[in-house]
C-alpha cells in the first residue's frame, strides 16, 4: 500500500470538508473493498476520511412506511435489524448474504453503493425498492445515482449520508454467488411496492451494472408467481462474459434467480 | 505517522505507526503477537481474524488507525496453554486442524459465531455457512465443524451449570 493520510471525521460536515481539502481523497467506510484495492496498489488516495464514527451517519430508523439507513451502517447491522427484517425482509436477507461474517461486521451500505461494483448486491435492492440516496448536497433517486460500472452520480466532494427505502408489500433477493469469490454472478431483487407496483432489478450480470427487467415487471404485475418469469431472460448481448460464465449462461441465471426470488417473496 | 491507542487483550497499549499500517501489522510486528496469521493478504482466507469491540474482523483489511480507541482481542487473549478456551480445547479434542495455519482465524471466527447465535444453537449447516470467510486447505473442514459444534454445545452446558 502506498502512503496515505488517515483522518477520522467527527461529523458529516467535517467529512465533506476534509474530502474537499484533500489532494486526492477518498471516503473510508468499512474499507472492505477500498483497502484490498489499495494493498494491490490499484488505488492510492492521498487521504482517507473515515466516516464510520459519525453518529449521524449510523443506524437505522423508521421512515414513513419504510426505513432510513445511515451510510456508515454495517451489513451485519442491516441484516439483524428488526425494523428491516419486518418491513423489508428481502433487504435484510441480502445484507446477510454479502461476503462473509467478518466482512459484514465492517462493510457499510454507503461504501458499497458509492463503489457500485457491478457484482455488488445492494444496488439491486436500491433500484427495485425505489430507494433515495441522501448526500450532503442533494437527494437522488437510485436509478439516477447508479450511472454505470463503478460509476455513480457522486461529485468529487459529495458524501453519501443515508439511504431511504420506502415500504414494500413484498421483497426478496436471490443470487448465484461465484463459487470462489462469492460475488454475485447474477442477483435478482424483486419488490412489490406499497402502491402495488412491481420492480425487478438485476446485479452481477450487466455490463453497465444494475439494470431493471421491464418484461418481468409487467409479467409479475398481472401474475405474481415464479411461473410468470420462467420464460423471460435479458438480452445476452448486454451481459458480462468472462472466465466465470458466458453472457448466455448469465442470462439464464437471471431467469432462475428471478424465479427463486419471487418464490421466496411468497 | 499516527498515534494509535487501544486495549489489546485487556492491556492498554499505544504505538506510533504509519497511517497505512494494517491492524495485523500492529499486532504482529509492533506488539509481537504472532498468533494472528496472514494467509492470503487479500481479505479472503480469514487466518487474520481478530475481535474488534467484540466482533470478528479481518485484521489484514483494517487499518490500525481505524481501531484507535477500540478493544481488540487476538488468539493470545482468549486462552493460554494451561487454560484453553473451550473452543481451543474442542479443536484439540476433535483434531480440528492439520498444519494449523488457519487455526487462529478459525478459533476467533468460531467464538464470534457462538457469541452471535448463542451457545448450543449451532447446527452443522449454520457452522459451514458461517465459515464462508475462513479457508482451510488441509482438513476438508470436517473436524473443524465437529469441534465448533462440540464447543458450542459444551459452552451451553457450562452456562446452564452456572445458573
Amino acid at each position: 500500500m502506498y502512503e496515505t493520510t488517515y483522518h477520522r471525521a467527527g461529523s458529516a460536515a467535517e467529512a465533506a470538508d476534509l474530502l474537499a481539502k484533500a489532494d486526492d481523497g477518498k471516503i473510508l467506510g468499512g474499507g472492505q473493498t477500498l483497502l484490498p484495492t489499495m494493498k494491490q496498489r490499484l488505488a492510492a488516495p492521498s487521504d482517507l476520511v473515515d466516516v464510520t464514527q459519525i453518529a449521524e451517519m449510523k443506524g437505522i430508523c423508521a421512515d414513513g412506511e419504510g426505513v432510513a439507513i445511515g451510510a456508515a451502517t454495517t451489513h451485519a447491522e442491516v441484516a439483524s435489524n428488526h425494523l428491516v427484517k419486518s418491513k423489508l425482509p428481502g433487504l435484510a436477507s441480502l445484507a446477510g448474504g454479502i461476503g462473509d461474517p467478518a466482512v459484514r461486521h465492517m462493510g457499510t451500505i454507503g461504501g458499497s453503493i458509492a463503489n457500485n461494483d457491478p457484482a455488488a448486491d445492494y444496488p439491486s435492492a436500491l433500484v427495485a425498492l425505489g430507494a433515495t440516496v441522501v448526500t450532503n448536497k442533494r437527494e437522488l433517486s437510485s436509478e439516477d445515482f447508479f450511472t454505470g460500472m463503478f460509476e455513480t452520480a457522486l461529485e468529487e466532494d459529495e458524501v453519501v449520508q443515508s439511504v431511504k427505502f420506502p415500504g414494500a408489500q413484498k421483497s426478496a433477493y436471490a443470487k448465484y454467488p461465484n463459487p470462489a469469490s462469492r460475488y454475485a454472478m447474477a442477483g435478482v431483487f424483486v419488490a412489490q411496492g406499497s402502491d402495488g407496483a412491481v420492480k425487478v432489478a438485476v446485479t452481477g450480470a450487466g455490463q453497465d451494472g444494475v439494470f431493471r427487467m421491464n418484461d418481468m415487471e409487467a409479467a409479475l404485475g398481472s401474475n405474481w408467481s415464479a411461473d410468470a418469469v420462467s420464460g423471460i431472460a435479458p438480452n445476452a448481448d448486454d451481459l458480462l462474459s468472462d472466465l466465470h460464465g458466458s453472457a448466455a449462461y448469465r442470462a439464464n441465471l437471471v431467469t432462475v434467480m428471478a424465479k427463486r426470488a419471487v418464490a421466496a417473496a411468497g | 505517522m499516527t498515534k494509535v491507542s487501544m486495549v489489546l487483550n485487556g492491556k492498554s497499549v499505544s504505538a506510533d505507526v504509519e497511517d497505512r499500517t494494517l491492524l495485523v501489522g500492529l499486532i504482529r510486528d509492533v506488539r509481537g503477537l504472532t498468533g494472528t496469521h496472514v494467509g492470503c493478504d487479500t481479505s479472503q482466507c480469514g487466518a487474520c481474524v481478530v475481535h474488534v469491540n467484540g466482533k470478528a474482523v479481518k485484521s489484514c483489511t483494517m487499518l490500525a488507525a481505524q481501531a484507535d480507541g477500540s478493544e481488540v482481542v487476538t488468539l493470545e487473549g482468549v486462552g493460554s496453554a494451561n487454560n484453553l478456551h473451550p473452543v481451543q480445547a474442542a479443536f484439540r479434542e476433535h483434531h480440528g486442524l492439520q498444519c494449523g495455519f488457519c487455526t487462529p482465524g478459525m478459533i476467533m471466527s468460531a467464538i464470534d459465531m457462538i457469541n452471535r447465535h448463542g451457545a448450543g444453537n449451532l447446527d452443522e449447516k449454520t457452522i459451514r455457512h458461517e465459515l464462508e470467510g475462513n479457508i482451510c486447505r488441509c482438513t476438508g473442514y470436517q473436524n473443524i465443524v465437529k469441534a465448533i459444534k462440540s464447543a458450542s454445545d459444551q459452552m451451553a452446558g457450562m452456562a446452564q451449570a452456572a445458573e
